[in-house]
């Protein structure tokens, strides 16, 4: 169940008009698809749901894109495991 | 912003003032610096961050001296969460009492970061030239308790590197999310004070050991991060993805600059905020622009492929030791300037000698 690092946010930089992670000495700029990962990052849903969920969003398969997006947040920190 | 121009800056850093009632001889600070009167006024500071964040600044830190000087502190802290950033509180811990602490949370701060000097309470108020270990531990208390995103930096020397292991285990103790281990930087109070400041090798190396396996040991509990002595690296730190690219420091006084340590670059004129809006300065000021871009640098920067890495390194540590801020930074082994370096070195395995504090007024000693 991937969540957000306590110290992470999710936000929407209106001079860039584009979504944003801000976490502390950071800030990663996001496309329209992490953002929408990350929005599903709440603790209560699995990888595989956030995936069912986008997959249908997008008519499509995203499984592969959306493990490998959160192993790399994992990777930094940035993504936790509630 | 042209399209040609520089891209945006993410980070802003705020000088709010030079006084601090912590007097170490590790400080980044000028020799010379501002006092109250000379600070940029409530209102200028507020015009500044709102110049930032249109010009694309999300991060903004809070920072000195020790911000909890100013007693417009929860006012510039509720404008920054209004404008949208995200506000880092870089603190002693000296001066944070419940009051203060309580209006800051509900100014809407994030993120707060506590210096500490030592594991040892003894040991770290010889350090900081004051009696402050024990009330900074009840910040970091009511920091947790309060809720704030909390991160401790130690800045590391010779005097505490071998206690790298219990500084980390106390950070943990007193719960924090983050924690910064960063090597001293030689610029201002520290270059005077680097012949008692610089570690051994020795002492590098066994503590590179201790931070590597403790990171392993709390990841996804505190994240430690460990920034290398530069003096012992074969290259030169990268200096915020180059100079002029990502970060704006304005001092106390209100000067912009692109880096803290570029204000030791005596014969740069850095225009100020008072003159000239934040995006001139970014964009058009002859400062910012001095070393954008690779065209600027020497042999062998210009035809090395870790330019692209480092970008030449550190230009104020360029100026801080050979005296030209457009030469490669003499950490790199790839120049002969190198043995500028190497010498330093060499002159600190000596007996260190006792510290310069770190004081505002000259006349006056450290108080502790």
């Amino acid at each position: 169940m991937p969540v957000l690092w306590r110290l992470a946010r999710l936000d929407f930089d209106r001079v860039r008009q584009q979504p944003v992670l801000l976490y502390p000495e950071g800030a990663l700029l996001l496309n329209q698809t992490g953002a929408a990962i990350l929005e599903l990052c709440d603790g209560r849903r699995s990888i595989a749901e956030i995936a069912r969920e986008l997959g249908e969003r997008y008519a499509c398969d995203v499984g592969a894109d959306v493990t490998e997006y959160l192993s790399h947040l994992a990777e930094r920190e940035l993504i936790r495991e509630a | 912003m042209k399209p040609d121009g520089p891209g945006r800056p993410t980070t802003l850093l705020a000088e709010l003032t030079h006084r601090c009632p912590l007097h170490c001889p590790y400080c980044s600070n000028p020799l010379a610096m501002v006092g109250a009167a000379g600070e940029l006024a409530t209102g200028e500071w507020k015009r500044v961050f709102a110049e930032a964040r249109e010009l694309g600044v999300l991060q903004l830190g809070l920072s000195g001296g020790e911000p909890l000087a100013r007693a417009d502190l929860e006012e510039l802290a509720a404008h920054a969460h209004a404008l949208g950033f995200y506000t880092t509180l870089v603190t002693s811990g000296v001066g944070l009492t419940r009051a203060r602490a309580e209006a800051l949370r509900d100014s809407g701060l994030e993120h707060i970061q506590i210096s500490i000097q030592d594991a040892e309470d003894g040991e770290a108020d010889r350090i900081a030239g004051a009696r402050a270990a024990h009330l900074k531990q009840a910040a970091a208390a009511l920091v947790r308790e309060l809720g704030f995103a909390f991160s401790l930096n130690a800045v590391l020397h010779r005097a505490n590197l071998d206690r790298i292991g219990p500084i980390i285990e106390l950070a943990a103790a007193l719960g924090a999310d983050r924690l910064e281990l960063a090597n001293t930087q030689y610029y201002g109070w520290a270059l005077a004070n680097r012949n008692s400041l610089l570690p051994t090798a020795a002492q590098v190396e066994a503590a590179a050991t201790v931070a590597d396996e403790a990171r392993r040991r709390y990841r996804g509990r505190m994240q430690i991060l460990y920034v290398l002595p530069d003096y012992y690296e074969r290259y030169p730190k990268p200096c915020y993805g180059g100079w002029g690219h990502t970060y704006i420091v304005v001092a106390p006084e209100g000067r912009a600059l692109p880096c803290h340590g570029a204000t030791h670059i005596d014969w740069m004129r850095f225009d100020s905020v008072r003159d000239r809006s934040l995006e001139w300065i970014w964009t058009e000021s002859p400062a910012f622009q001095a070393f954008r871009g690779d065209a600027w640098m020497p042999e062998p920067c210009r035809s090395c492929p870790r330019k692209a890495d480092d970008f030449g390194g550190c230009r104020c540590q360029a100026f801080a030791l050979t005296g030209n801020a457009a030469n490669p930074d003499p950490v790199c082994t790839l120049t002969p300037l190198r043995a500028i370096v190497d010498r330093a070195v060499e002159e600190a395995s000596a007996p260190p000698p006792p510290y310069r504090y770190r004081v505002l007024d000259p006349t006056a000693g450290p108080a502790g």
